[in-house]
Parts: C-alpha cells; sequence; structure tokens
C-alpha cells in the first residue's frame, strides 16, 4: 500500500470531471483552449506518477495494473497532444465562423468529459463500471460529431448513435450474462463483477453461458472497435466531426473498446472449457484489415480515407491478439501504441491541410510539399509510417505480426501479408497526389501548431529503430499476461 | 409463494415480448406511442414484482423510473414534438407488415432455444427473464431496421432498453441496476430530444433518416 496517501488513479479521473464542469461555465475561447490543454496536461502527469507510486490495491470498482497502465499513459499522452492541436484548429473554426463560441465552449467541456469517460473505463474494475463509462464516452463523441450541424454532421451523428447504442445495448446484455455466469460462484452482490474477482474464479463458471456472453460483448465492443461488419458508423463520424475528435476517436476511442475486449478474452482464456476466443477475433480482424484495405481505393474523401486506414489496423491489431501467444501479443501492443501515435499525428496534419485548402476532397489537395512543405512532409510522414514503410515503429510491429504468424499458420499469414500490401498500395497511390504536382487552392502559410505532430512521428521513428530495455520487458510482460 | 412468484415474474416477462409485437405491426406514430408506454407500464410491473420477490428495494426506483420516464415523459415529449414540428404521422417500413412479424416470431424462437439450453445452471427466474429479455432486445433492434423514420428507431431502441432492463433485474442481486437505468434514461432524454430532433428539424423538412442517404461526402 501507499504510505503517503496519494493516489493518482483519483488524480487521473478527478481533472478531467471537474475541467469539464469548469470549462462548460468560463466564456472566451482562448481561456478555455489553454485550459482544455492545461487539464490533459495534468491529467498525463498524473497518469505517469503512476508508474512512481506504489500501486493500491484493487478495489470494488478501481484496478491498475500492467495492462491498463499502458493504456491509460497512452490515452492521456494522446489526450495531451489532440488538446494541442485542438487550440490551434478551434482558434481558425472560430475565425472562419464555423464555430461560435458557444459552440466552442460546449466542444472543450465535451472533450474533458470524453477524457474523463476513457479514463473511467481503463481504470475501472468493475464490469458494469466499465460499461457505462464507454457509454458515456461513447455519448460524448456522439455530439462533438454532430457539432458542425450540416447535413453530412447531422447524419454521420444519428448513425453513430443508433450504431454505437445498438453495439453499447448488445455489450450490455453480455455485460448481465457475464453477472448471471459469475453470481453462483461469487454470489449476489458486487463480487460478481469485479474483475480481479471474476478472474480468480473464472474456472468454476459455467462455459456455454460464458460462451454465448464472450459473443455479445465480442458484437458490442466490436461495434466500438470498428471491425468490419459492424464498422459502417466510423468512415462518418471520422469524416464530418471536428478533426481533433477524428484523432482522438481513432487514436483513443478505438483503444478503448478493444481493452474491453481484452479483458473479456483473458477472462474466456480463464476457463479451461470456455470456447477459444481466438479464431472468432482472428477471423473478424482478418475481414476488417482485406475489406477496409480494398475501400481504400475507392475513397474521394481525405478524411474517410484515414478513417478506413483505421479499420485496417484495427483489424490488424485484433488479428494479433487473436493469434495470441507472448509474441503475437507483444507485436499487438506494439501495433496498437503505434497506430494511435501515427493515425493521430495524420489527423493533426490532415486537420491544417483541409482547413488550409478549404476542402477534404483528395483530388483537390495537390503539392502539399510546395505549398507547405512542413506540413506537406509532416503529412507524408505519417502516411509513410502508416503504410508500414520501415524504418517506423509500423512496419516493426507489422512484420513481428506477420513473422510470427508465418509460424504457426502460413495460410493465414499469406491473407494478412495480402491486405497489407493492398492497403500499401492504395496509400501511396493517394500519397503521391497529395504532395507532388501542381498545388492547388489556397496558397497562404499555415498558422499550425507542428510540435504534436512531430513530437508523434519522433516517438514512432524511434520505437522503430530502438526500443528502451525496460519497454520492451515491460510489453513483454504484458503480453503473457494476456495469454 | 415459489409458485406465484414464478407464475407471475413469467406472466409480465412474456407480456413484454408480447407488447414488442404490438408495436411491430403499428403504422401510426402516435399509436406507437402508445404502445410503447404500454410496454413502460408492464416493464415497470415486472420490476416491481422482482422487486418484491427478491426482496431488493433499490429495484422499485428501477420501477418507478420506467413507471413515470419511459410511460408517461418520453412518449408525451415525442408526442408534442411530434405535432409541434409536423412530422409525417406515418410510420414509414422498408420492410412489410407480415414479413417483419415472421421474421419476429423467428428471433423470439431463436432466443428462447438460446437461452434455455444454455442457462441450465441458473434459477429458474432468470432464465425466463433472460429468455424473454433477449426476445425483447432482438425485437427491438428488428424495428430499428425496419424503420426508416428517426423517431421510431428511437422507440425501437427504447424498447431494446427496455429489455435490458428487464435482463438487468431478472440477474438476482446485480449491482448497479439502478444507476444503469438512470443513466440510460437520463441520456435518451438529453440526446435524442433534446439536440437531434431539433437539429435535425433545423435543417430538413422531415425526420426521415432515409432522406439524409443521399449526403455521403463522397460524390464527385
Amino acid at each position: 500500500m501507499n504510505p503517503s496517501g496519494f493516489d493518482p488513479t483519483v488524480l487521473v479521473l478527478a481533472i478531467p470531471a471537474i475541467s469539464a464542469a469548469l470549462l462548460a461555465v468560463l466564456p472566451g475561447y482562448r481561456l478555455t483552449a489553454r485550459l482544455n490543454m492545461l487539464a490533459s496536461l495534468a491529467t498525463l502527469l498524473a497518469a505517469l506518477a503512476l508508474f512512481a507510486v506504489d500501486r493500491p490495491a484493487p478495489g470494488d470498482y478501481l484496478l491498475i495494473d500492467d495492462l491498463n497502465i499502458v493504456f491509460i499513459v497512452l490515452n492521456t499522452f494522446v489526450g495531451f497532444t489532440a488538446a494541442t492541436f485542438s487550440a490551434s484548429y478551434i482558434g481558425h473554426e472560430i475565425e472562419t465562423g464555423r464555430l461560435t463560441p458557444t459552440h466552442v465552449r460546449f466542444y472543450h467541456a465535451m472533450y474533458q468529459l470524453m477524457m474523463f469517460g476513457m479514463n473511467l473505463a481503463l481504470v475501472s474494475n468493475n464490469i458494469g463500471l466499465m460499461w457505462v463509462a464507454i457509454e458515456l464516452a461513447t455519448l460524448t463523441t456522439v455530439l462533438m460529431v454532430g457539432i458542425y450541424r450540416t447535413h453530412e454532421a447531422l447524419e454521420a451523428a444519428w448513425k453513430y448513435f443508433i450504431l454505437g447504442s445498438v453495439g453499447i445495448a448488445l455489450a450490455l446484455f453480455g455485460t448481465i450474462l457475464v453477472y448471471v455466469t459469475a453470481q453462483p460462484v461469487l454470489g449476489e452482490g458486487t463480487a460478481a463483477m469485479v474483475w480481479t474477482q471474476l478472474m480468480s474464479r473464472a474456472g468454476e463458471f459455467d462455459a456455454s453461458l460464458l460462451n454465448l456472453a464472450f459473443v455479445f460483448l465480442l458484437l458490442g465492443y466490436g461495434t466500438k472497435v470498428g471491425l468490419a461488419p459492424l464498422h459502417a458508423w466510423l468512415p462518418d463520424a471520422h469524416a464530418e466531426g471536428p478533426t481533433p475528435i477524428s484523432a482522438v476517436l481513432s487514436g483513443l476511442l478505438l483503444n478503448v473498446a478493444l481493452y474491453a475486449v481484452l479483458r473479456f478474452k483473458m477472462l474466456m482464456a480463464a476457463h479451461p472449457e470456455a470456447l477459444a476466443p481466438g479464431p472468432l477475433m482472428v477471423g473478424m480482424g482478418l475481414l476488417s484489415l482485406v475489406f477496409a484495405a480494398f475501400m481504400l481505393y475507392r475513397r474521394r474523401d481525405i478524411k474517410r480515407l484515414f478513417a478506413y486506414s483505421s479499420i485496417e489496423h484495427m483489424g490488424i491489431i485484433v488479428f494479433a491478439f487473436g493469434m495470441g501467444g507472448p509474441l503475437a501479443n507483444f507485436a499487438g501492443l506494439l501495433h496498437m501504441v503505434m497506430h494511435s501515435l501515427t493515425k493521430s499525428a495524420i489527423f493533426f496534419s490532415v486537420g491544417h491541410v483541409t482547413q488550409i485548402k478549404g476542402t477534404q476532397k483528395i483530388a483537390d489537395i495537390r503539392g502539399l510539399t510546395q505549398s507547405h512543405p512542413v506540413l506537406g512532409w509532416g503529412l507524408a510522414l505519417g502516411v509513410l509510417a502508416i503504410a508500414g514503410m520501415p524504418p517506423f515503429g509500423v512496419f516493426m510491429s507489422e512484420f513481428l505480426i506477420v513473422s510470427s504468424t508465418f509460424a504457426r499458420s502460413p495460410v493465414l499469414a499469406l491473407v494478412l501479408v495480402f491486405g497489407l500490401l493492398v492497403a500499401f498500395g492504395a496509400l501511396l497511390m493517394r500519397l503521391t497526389g497529395f504532395i507532388f504536382g501542381e498545388p492547388t487552392g489556397e496558397m497562404r502559410p499555415a498558422q499550425a501548431s507542428f510540435v504534436p505532430l512531430y513530437a508523434h512521428m519522433a516517438i514512432v521513428l524511434i520505437a522503430g529503430v530502438y526500443m528502451p530495455g525496460p519497454m520492451v520487458a515491460w510489453f513483454q510482460a504484458v503480453a503473457r499476461l494476456l495469454g | 409463494m415459489g409458485n406465484i412468484a414464478f407464475d407471475l415474474a413469467h406472466l409480465l416477462a412474456g407480456g413484454l415480448v408480447l407488447v414488442s409485437f404490438m408495436m411491430l405491426y403499428q403504422d401510426r406514430l402516435y399509436a406507437l406511442l402508445n404502445v410503447f408506454a404500454l410496454q413502460a407500464v408492464v416493464l415497470s410491473a415486472a420490476v416491481a414484482w422482482q422487486a418484491l420477490i427478491q426482496d431488493a428495494s433499490h429495484l422499485y426506483v428501477t420501477a418507478l423510473i420506467a413507471l413515470v420516464f419511459k410511460a408517461l415523459v418520453i412518449p408525451g415529449a415525442l408526442h408534442r414534438i411530434i405535432q409541434k414540428l409536423g412530422i409525417h404521422r406515418e410510420v414509414e417500413q422498408v420492410v412489410g407488415v407480415g414479413t417483419t412479424m415472421l421474421a419476429g416470431m423467428g428471433l423470439v424462437a431463436l432466443s428462447i432455444t438460446l437461452m434455455l439450453s444454455l442457462t441450465s445452471a441458473a434459477d429458474a427466474i432468470a432464465r425466463e427473464d433472460l429468455a424473454f429479455a433477449l426476445s425483447v432486445v432482438l425485437l427491438g433492434l428488428l424495428m430499428m431496421v425496419t424503420r426508416r423514420n428517426a423517431v421510431s428507431q428511437v422507440v425501437g431502441f427504447m424498447s431494446l432498453e427496455n429489455g435490458l432492463i428487464l435482463a438487468a433485474t431478472g440477474a438476482k442481486g446485480m449491482p448497479l441496476v439502478v444507476e444503469i437505468s438512470v443513466a440510460f434514461s437520463v441520456l435518451i432524454a438529453f440526446i435524442v430530444i433534446g439536440v437531434f430532433l431539433f437539429r435535425i428539424r433545423e435543417r430538413f423538412d422531415t425526420v426521415d433518416v432515409g432522406a439524409l442517404d443521399s449526403f455521403r461526402g463522397e460524390k464527385r
């Protein structure tokens, strides 16, 4: 236990919650944008402090372990950089009048509320609480997706709301089934919903009911991850909302839903007779990968293009975790971190590009390296990284996934490589269009903050070249935990 | 009283499924809202009965929420919205009523065989409740996919959620049930009524989601 009584877990939750309330009442977008950044930074520091202090013993509601620390730090880090990007993005939106100060106030409050929801989902030790938190995060993002109030934004928000709610409802049904399964073993009340308790007695549960519960949970939270047959909301929500939200959706919210799936996968793995969750996840992952890879060719909207790329990468990650085993889990975890950083960096640059050019149409975005070299090369780096070019971290993790799959089942590896190559081709084809050729449209220099973009790319590059020993050891420990 | 406890729980949960079926063939929005209110009343009775037989007084709160909020406030508010906005009062269906009913029967059969064969370990009331709850959930989903009109999709979602509340109360001693039902209710009220319908109305003359389909953002 912690002698000083200082518990960063509480701060990770309290800072976003309090700042959400503050931001809802404070006027002036400059002030609130700064406060939003500051609150996100404070949350990040609190999350980093989790490494420094002794972990509190898991309670009925909160839990910190090796697995969720990775997610929390990633979540708060990207939350902070996205808030930094958001400050300059929102300034431009106010100038052009696309958003009014009232909307911005609402936007900032929702941003922090969403961070609160995601952090709560990650630290919760209770399947019910986790569900409530994911629901909260979903609904706040629905409101932010619809914030421009255009036809497209409303359609996207409505679709996201309907599909997200259905997903979340299925997940709740699965959660109830887990409780029903656990209740004869752990007794009535809270104990039967607590992760640590569930994990310790998982072997005694009724296998068939647990299987059914997992199917509901995979479909429910899988909708939120954006897995292939259930992905329909994702491209619209990414394309029509403000770009900082696209970055946060791709980089964070998908991960939070994935975290929920992983937790339940661990529960299934702890039961010797239950259905193996691997094949289901492998199937859905590959389907998402191949489907999204082909869809990349038909995109005409730059944000939709990268939204489909997110579906593709979530497919790869789910595939890796579905394969299981220390190496594939390690690679999946690494890929998840790399994808979050790279994809949010891409959205940071895309956000500025669309603001400068005043359009999201791929055909109208040309010759960025000539008109806006810093931004253009930043985007180019991001796209090369996400397409899986060495020496970036995404290449490392994809290489690990492919090689570990080849060793175990070459047929699946062939499908995987096929999907990766198809997506690679599509992204490079689009990239040459973006950065070369005659510049079109607006030529004025960008008033943008490039720090978040290049900071993310630097981390991705460093991770691709050299991963520090302690971090590797940490990831290996988590990979073993995932089974 | 063991038998009566079971029979009544069974009757009320079955009643919920029946009302779900009634919703499937309504072709007027007002009638649909009335049937939804009826479902909320049945749900509230079912939850109150569970509270009594499980001796769990907190479930009365959930029953009360269902009664006041879902049977009175939400249908009333939707009524006013339809009136004020002059929305088409017909329910626009994607598939015919006959097909929908047949599909609904299939779903109920599926959920009952599935749940009853899998839950042999759980106690009888929970088993029945779960089987019926899954039916209500699936029927709610069916309603959402076979309707084009935003209001009836919302009603479908709320009826789906009624099924979830039934499942949660049927699971003996489940914590957080009240919190979950409160969260659901507040969010439904907040999102659906407050924001979406008004915003959609600002831009469109219809709340028909089909009319939004042309805005894909992928046109050349």
